[in-house]
């Protein structure tokens, strides 16, 4: 039986203490890990905490993240909780896995602390491997700073498990910016988290002989189209699940989760839709723009997959012009975030205009100062009645002005 | 919000001394922020550190800053650091150094016209008498809560225990000593 840990109702954690402390609520039966920055000390936590006697599951080291997805693949398959961490070239070594995972319905949480991809070589936050894992299945559930890296990777289990979803979930965090930034943080009791995350009830596991199962099997042009029609089905259909997880965490806490979080939108003309800490800097922006009367608002995907086309176009429907910020490289297209949130736009009677920045990559500070210069160039696109810039701009990049594509005007 | 800058290197504690400073603001009801931000990341390099403190969650993650404090563990940062980047005009500056206060100003041309808010205190060999290693953190604390008057000293040494209670009783007892030291020396 796992000794007991001392916590305070009120701690100073970083996110990955808090993402650690969240698996070892959660009473996960197999960690396997392999650790990577800047999402080492969750890995390193957890295995103090099984040094100290804190847990009760199996922590496995294995040689790559590779295997260690692998070894969450088989231990999940065979009816246990399952968890790691990786971030970055970790993460790109396990997108193989990532698809088997989810197509195997394995409900694994995985906590990644976003960080670029090299090269050129860089160790700390961005977008890129988040972006990697937007076509792999899993649910992407996306905290805005430590508290949330906490009460999220509970919610994940939460989700992950239940039995109408059975899809793996990744909790994504801001490398550095929220995984090694100390701030307050209210944690449950152990009773509490437990009693809310619940004990997993599994389906279809390997280890029941009395009902013999295949994972990973094969199916060419007859099924395969079907079972990945379902996969998909089963995404869209996690929304409600997802809500009422939400729902009930607030209940324990009183901390109150949405799909998509709006600040400020009740009469916002001029919107910042950003993903990550960038959401909680953009408010500051947006409070301060308030004071000197410009209706500034801030939308935050709180769950990048599924992607919440409906809320956001009910959440934006109304706003005059919109930045969607991508911190990611985008490769010779537009922002692929900026590519949703205008799908989902033009959808809408309305139809706001929609700009795209590129900005953040590889830890680039992202400042107030930053977000209210875009915010002012929304401002101004609302009083033109058409895009005034490049539809797509670099923000906060040295050397000239990087920026493509102009409104068609006759 | 009140904001802090440490420079620091990589070894002396300047980001074990912002998180145990936030661990302890935090217990007296504020929300704080603690980060750093890294060279390299080995031994020996110029690093920073920053601490935010609020009476209201702190929500901005930019690591831009215009500091309230600006705390240099290395005496020799203090000469080739910028350390009065982005400074306010109320900016305090508490400096480790061997020097008297005079001495080093006439070295540091940023600081020439900041006299009567600029406080210094010998936290390497307080650290090397009361701990027994080059630790300036724990000393610099102390001469923080001396010159900001956030806490009582009492106060913060109990909170430190707390802090530090993994540690050896050793370990411990130099820590009061260096904090209790340097909230007496600074100047």
């Amino acid at each position: 039986m796992a000794e007991k840990f001392d916590l305070n109702e009120r701690e100073v954690w970083d996110g990955n203490y808090a993402a650690s402390q969240a698996l070892r609520q959660a009473r996960v039966d197999v960690v396997a890990a392999y650790p990577i920055t800047p999402s080492t000390p969750i890995v390193e936590n957890y295995g103090a905490y099984v040094a100290n006697g804190y847990i009760d599951g199996e922590f496995v080291m294995v040689e790559s993240e590779h295997a260690a997805m692998s070894g969450c693949v088989g231990a999940s398959a065979a009816g246990g909780r399952v968890a790691t961490a990786t971030s970055s070239q970790g993460f790109a070594l396990m997108a193989e896995v990532l698809y088997q995972a989810s197509g195997m319905r394995l409900p694994i949480v995985l906590t990644v602390v976003n960080r670029a991809l090299a090269s050129p070589l860089n160790v700390r936050g961005d977008h890129a491997d988040m972006y990697l894992g937007r076509d792999s299945g899993w649910i992407q559930i996306d905290a805005f700073n430590a508290q949330e890296a906490y009460d999220l990777t509970l919610c994940a289990f939460k989700i992950g498990e239940n039995h109408s979803v059975r899809l793996p979930v990744m909790v994504h965090q801001d490398g550095f910016i929220t995984s090694h930034t100390a701030q307050n943080v209210y944690p449950l009791s152990d009773e509490k988290a437990y009693e809310f995350v619940g004990e997993i009830v599994p389906v279809d596991d390997m280890l029941d002989f009395s009902r013999p199962v295949t994972y990973g099997a094969q199916t060419e042009e007859d099924w395969h189209f079907e079972h990945k029609a379902k996969q998909h089905k089963a995404l869209m259909d996690s929304r409600p699940v997802i809500d009422e997880v939400f729902a009930e965490f607030e209940k324990f806490t009183g901390r109150k989760y949405n799909r998509v979080e709006g600040y400020d939108m009740d009469d916002a003309e001029v919107v910042i839709v950003a993903l990550g800490t960038t959401v909680e800097t953009a408010r500051v922006a947006a409070q301060e723009l308030r004071e000197e009367g410009i209706k500034a608002g801030v939308v935050g995907i709180r769950v990048f997959r599924p992607f919440p086309f409906d809320d956001v176009r009910d959440m934006l429907e109304n706003a005059k012009s919109v930045a969607v910020l991508d911190r990611s490289s985008p490769g010779g297209a537009m922002g692929a975030f900026f590519n949703e949130v205008s799908a989902a736009l033009y959808t809408t009677p309305n139809r706001p205009l929609v700009t795209n920045y590129i900005y953040g990559l590889g830890g680039r500070d992202f400042s107030v100062n930053e977000a209210k210069r875009i915010f002012m160039e929304q401002k101004a696109n609302a009083d033109a009645g058409h895009i005034t810039t490049d539809i797509q701009q670099f923000s906060g990049l040295r050397g000239p002005h990087l920026g493509y594509f102009q409104t068609k005007r006759s | 919000m009140i904001e802090i800058r440490w420079h620091s290197r990589a070894g002396q504690g300047a980001v074990t001394g912002a998180k145990s400073l936030g661990d302890i603001v935090a217990t007296t009801g504020k929300e704080v922020q603690a980060f750093a931000l890294y060279g390299s990341a080995k031994r020996g390099a110029a690093l920073r550190a920053y601490n935010r403190i609020d009476d209201k969650p702190i929500i901005t993650h930019e690591k831009f800053m215009n500091p309230d404090y600006v705390l240099v563990i290395d005496p020799a940062l203090a000469m080739t650091d910028d350390i009065t980047m982005n400074d306010k005009e109320t900016t305090k500056y508490i400096i480790t150094t061997h020097m008297e206060k005079e001495d080093l100003i006439k070295e540091i041309p940023a600081l020439q016209d900041k006299a009567d808010r600029v406080f210094v205190v010998d936290c390497i060999q307080i650290s090397l008498d009361t701990i027994g290693r080059s630790i300036p953190n724990a000393p610099m604390l102390g001469a923080f809560v001396k010159v900001s008057g956030m806490f009582e000293l009492d106060y913060f040494l109990e909170n430190m225990k707390r802090v530090l209670a993994k540690f050896p009783q050793k370990i411990i007892d130099g820590n009061m000593q260096a904090i209790t030291r340097a909230y007496n020396e600074v100047k």
